[in-house]
């Protein structure tokens, strides 16, 4: 489903918070490579918190109103843009598992969505559930198709040795995966259609202890030291992930793992899209390495992908 | 050999059991006990008390002995548990439950005190860790 010849495709794109902050890396990289891929993203205006982290209690009505909020912009966006979808993308783990649960939620409990509606009564649109989560990992396989993909490479990415990194929000719960909660593929298979080798490693559905990060660095320096020794196990270069969560406790607190284990190996952790956009020939300005605390430059150098 | 163990929730602190089942939305007797839940949590090393453990205790309405342990506030919700319970457990939602239970006092009763934090510290988190750190920890 690809834009025709003429008129590319629009999609609505939701950054979230901190893709604009210290991930602005992933939004950079997400919407140049989106743009070699010939589709037309367009940021939603005025979008707002997602919820950040799902609230799993029965008392929940309140935790979603931030996320349905977003839900209104969407329409909002669709009914003034020819040619767009009442959908979006976003890019991030985390704004994608708690908008898609808030929506599947609402769609499920009529009584809800009805209370929502009515605390948002100053919104000119209201919310009838008419609106789809898409996770870009999804649209650029379902959408785009990784063989459609494979032509806009520019610069294979040839013997790099990419373990792809899930953690939790992408496959759990099953309600919102787009893939096998277990072993999923799909990060792999992209990586594979840029040309690079994925490598298996036992740990990358395994979480990286999320929050805990602001309380208990003690307890994501461990997380790290396994997650990240489980991929240098498989002569990993570096680690892929999608969610700046678990991009920061792999990559940041490595510091903290290298502490606990004088063994821990340092490894440079990147966002899916900046290997896209490498791979695209896309300039620094889209790629943001310099926002990486463990530099990548030298593991894609040893590679002459530099 | 007529002897019958009868386990039921109409023991004393049957109300706290009903509490923590209505939040949670799940039914605590439903667990067996297996133990795949505490063998796949990334945060067991972690626990005083183990998942399965935390589930027995909320099953026979250990209310202060839970709410003391320091096993509820370690859980990030990452899933691993509910999607591996044979029994469709949610054990992540009754934890949650658990805390909304602690959290939800007259007093407040924060277990993040992010002002304790150095300045650097605190600079260098993103919003998506404090936000969410935020969300589960405080009151």
């Amino acid at each position: 489903m690809m834009g025709n010849e003429n008129k590319p495709m629009k999609l609505a794109y939701y950054p979230g918070c901190t893709l604009k902050n210290q991930a602005v890396n992933f939004d950079v990289s997400t919407v140049s490579s989106m743009a070699k891929l010939d589709v037309e993203v367009e940021e939603l205006d005025r979008w707002n918190c997602c919820g950040t982290v799902h609230a799993l209690d029965s008392d929940n009505v309140m935790n979603r109103v931030a996320p349905i909020t977003n839900m209104i912009r969407v329409k909002e966006a669709q009914a003034r843009t020819e040619g767009m979808a009442s959908e979006f993308m976003t890019s991030c783990a985390m704004c994608y598992n708690t908008l898609k649960r808030a929506n599947i939620d609402v769609k499920q409990r009529a009584d809800a969505l009805a209370t929502i509606n009515d605390l948002l009564y100053l919104e000119e649109t209201k919310y009838e559930g008419d609106v789809d989560v898409l996770h870009l990992l999804e649209y650029l396989r379902d959408r785009v198709g990784f063989d459609n993909l494979a032509k806009k490479v520019t610069k294979p990415l040839k013997g790099l040795r990419v373990a792809c990194y899930y953690g939790c929000l992408l496959v759990r719960p099953k309600e919102v995966a787009f893939d096998d909660a277990e072993n999923p593929m799909v990060m792999e298979n992209l990586i594979r259609a840029l040309g690079a080798t994925p490598v298996d490693f036992s740990h990358k559905t395994e979480c990286c202890g999320a929050y805990q990060t602001v309380g208990k660095p003690e307890i994501i320096a461990d997380r790290t030291d396994k997650i990240m020794g489980s991929a240098h196990g498989e002569q990993a270069d570096l680690v892929v992930v999608s969610c700046p969560l678990c991009a920061f406790n792999l990559d940041f607190r490595q510091d903290d793992a290298k502490r606990l284990n004088p063994d821990f190996h340092n490894m440079p952790v990147l966002y899916f899209t900046q290997l896209m956009a490498l791979a695209f020939g896309c300039d620094e300005s889209a790629l943001r390495f310099d926002l990486q605390h463990i530099d990548p430059l030298p593991v894609l150098k040893a590679r002459g992908l530099d | 050999m007529d002897t019958t163990l009868r386990i039921t929730s109409t023991h004393a602190g049957s109300s706290f059991v009903a509490r923590i089942e209505k939040i949670s939305g799940q039914k605590l007797l439903a667990c067996y006990q297996c133990g795949k839940c505490s063998a796949g949590c990334p945060m067991a090393n972690f626990m005083d008390v183990l998942p399965n453990q935390m589930i027995r205790m909320a099953q026979l309405g250990m209310q202060k002995q839970l709410l003391e342990t320091k096993a509820i506030w370690m859980c990030v919700s990452c899933l691993t548990c509910n999607s591996r319970c044979p029994k469709g457990i949610k054990i992540a939602e009754v934890i949650e439950a658990l805390r909304k239970a602690a959290l939800g006092g007259v007093e407040r009763n924060d277990h993040l005190e992010i002002m304790a934090l150095s300045p650097e510290a605190r600079s260098v988190l993103p919003p998506i860790a404090t936000i969410s750190a935020m969300r589960k920890l405080t009151s």
